[in-house]
């Protein structure tokens, strides 16, 4: 981690000019992601997270401040970042493999060279056995399996994550948070997770990043230290019990509940 | 009982015991044939019509035009559809202008077609494809605005080509909705067919049944009538097995098996 950063994003804002006056939903933020990490990011509804998400995908231009990618600015969509939505967002129209391939095609990129690599994907994801399967045929989590390894199937140097266990109920949400550990120790990508959930972030992260809400910034960050690979017994660690804790008082500060 | 048995048995019960009905109140209530037929008077005018043949240049001219008709105007709607959603300035042109076309009532512009384009297979053609155009326009529109917008972002995060997002995305989006209009416009089409051959003609199913109606033949209505169901049930029966077969994702509702 001693090398340059992968991610960096330096005095970022982002103001929406609506039809009520312009809003600010990032304001001077900065951030950096090293190679291989993994960076969770939480925060009160409406501090910002997607927005992010858009700007490092390129969907979106700051409005000041800028955006690097392996050191170059991330000024329009780039074929280099994975990204996994809230809902699976798969078309039910085409089997799991062919959705797994989806950015290839999109990218112009030899659809049939890749098919082995989208089988491989989908094997590590546990999805081997409904490789031709429609969307409509799985269960949330099982899609939402699929969305991870399509966006992983470009081989991008940062995968984007914007809450994606939001819509799976609690159980699937608890598997899904370890069987994304191992799929991100077998792949080390760097990671951006957006969540709404302190206990989730915690466990997957090396870091947390804490914003505040309108206009979002970061207020803190958090490095967890627990070794991997983290299990089911490592919600039992003292060590991690106590950084839910401090989160949820950091929390407690910035969210004025009223 | 199997339900695919059941699906046939039962409808099949329900027709007997309405021409049991339709024969017994003719009988009770002493109706006068020249206002309802007996049964046996619209079989024998079918069998007239159909194995004598005196309907079938009747028919297949009712049929043809509503074919080529339906074809053109749902062709040009899905083409036209597919402009106006895709393109703002296309709209902003022409929109307000097809959507005041689509509150006239198509049927009262039978006449002026039928000046413009005179007493053959055209002006009939031109009324049919009229009627079908709107269903399908206006659900190729909604269908195509209504894709996720996810969806498209994650197009977008790939740089994705305006014609790749169209073909893979957009139009399958939009697919479940244009069969919705196709449906719909099946039955608009016969609609067309008929009113264009009431206003004027000499040959047709619509023909047929004005011209009865002038020697109170009802029968031969009847046998009409019955002739332009069979047209419509067959047509929105083949579209909804297309938008089975062709959009399988729209009405799928398997249980979802557990992780």
């Amino acid at each position: 981690m001693n090398s340059s950063p992968l991610l960096v994003a330096e005095d970022l804002s982002v103001v929406y000019s609506g039809s009520r006056g312009a809003v600010t939903a990032i304001d001077g933020l900065s951030l950096q992601i090293a190679s291989g990490e993994f960076v969770s990011v939480i925060g009160p509804s409406g501090c910002g997270k997607s927005t992010l998400i858009k700007v490092f995908s390129g969907l979106l231009k700051p409005s000041a401040g800028k955006a690097l990618l392996g050191g170059t600015p991330i000024d329009k969509p780039r074929g280099d970042v994975g990204i996994v939505f809230q809902q699976p967002t798969l078309l039910p129209w085409k089997t799991v493999l062919n959705n797994v391939l989806v950015p290839v095609r999109a990218l112009k990129q030899d659809a049939g060279a890749a098919k082995e690599k989208a089988i491989a994907l989908l094997k590590l994801v546990g999805l081997e056995k409904v490789i031709h399967s429609y969307p409509s045929e799985l269960s949330g989590g099982m899609q939402q399996r699929v969305g991870i390894a399509r966006g992983l199937i470009h081989d991008p140097e940062l995968l984007l994550m914007d809450e994606p266990f939001s819509a799976l109920d609690t159980m699937t949400r608890d598997h899904m948070s370890i069987e994304l550990q191992r799929i991100w120790m077998a792949t080390r990508k760097s990671a951006l997770f957006i969540t709404h959930s302190i206990p989730e972030a915690v466990f997957l992260s090396d870091r947390v990043v804490v914003m505040s809400a309108a206009p979002g910034k970061v207020v803190t960050e958090i490095h967890i230290d627990l070794p991997r690979p983290r299990s089911v017994e490592t919600l039992a660690d003292p060590k991690y019990v106590q950084y839910c804790a401090e989160l949820r008082t950091l929390f407690e500060k910035l969210v004025h509940f009223d | 009982m199997r339900n695919n048995i059941k699906a046939v048995v039962y409808p099949a019960i329900t027709a007997v015991v309405l021409v049991v009905a339709w024969i017994v109140s003719i009988r009770v209530f002493d109706v006068p044939g020249y206002l309802i037929p007996p049964p046996e008077n619209v079989l024998s005018a079918l069998k007239a019509g159909y194995i004598d043949g005196q309907y079938w240049p009747h028919f297949l001219f009712t049929f043809k035009n509503t074919v080529v008709g339906y074809l053109i105007g749902s062709g040009l709607a899905l083409v036209l559809g597919a402009y106006v959603a895709e393109s703002k300035t296309f709209e902003r042109f022409f929109f307000p202008y097809i959507v005041a076309l689509q509150a006239t009532p198509k049927v009262a512009i039978a006449p002026l077609i039928l000046v413009w384009f005179g007493f053959g297979m055209a002006s009939k053609v031109v009324l049919i494809a009229l009627m079908t155009f709107f269903p399908v326009f206006i659900n190729t529109i909604t269908g195509i605005r209504q894709t996720t917008p996810a969806m498209l972002d994650l197009m977008k995060v790939f740089s994705a080509g305006r014609m790749h997002v169209f073909f893979n995305v957009k139009l399958p989006s939009a697919a479940g909705h244009i069969f919705a209009g196709l449906q719909i416009s099946v039955v608009l089409s016969l609609i067309g067919a008929v009113v264009s051959e009431f206003v004027s003609s000499s040959l047709g199913l619509g023909y047929l049944i004005q011209s009865a109606s002038i020697n109170m033949d009802v029968s031969t209505m009847f046998a009409c009538l019955f002739s332009l169901i069979v047209i419509g049930l067959s047509g929105t029966q083949l579209i909804r097995f297309l938008h089975d077969k062709l959009v399988f994702w729209d009405r799928r509702t398997e249980t979802i098996p557990s992780e």
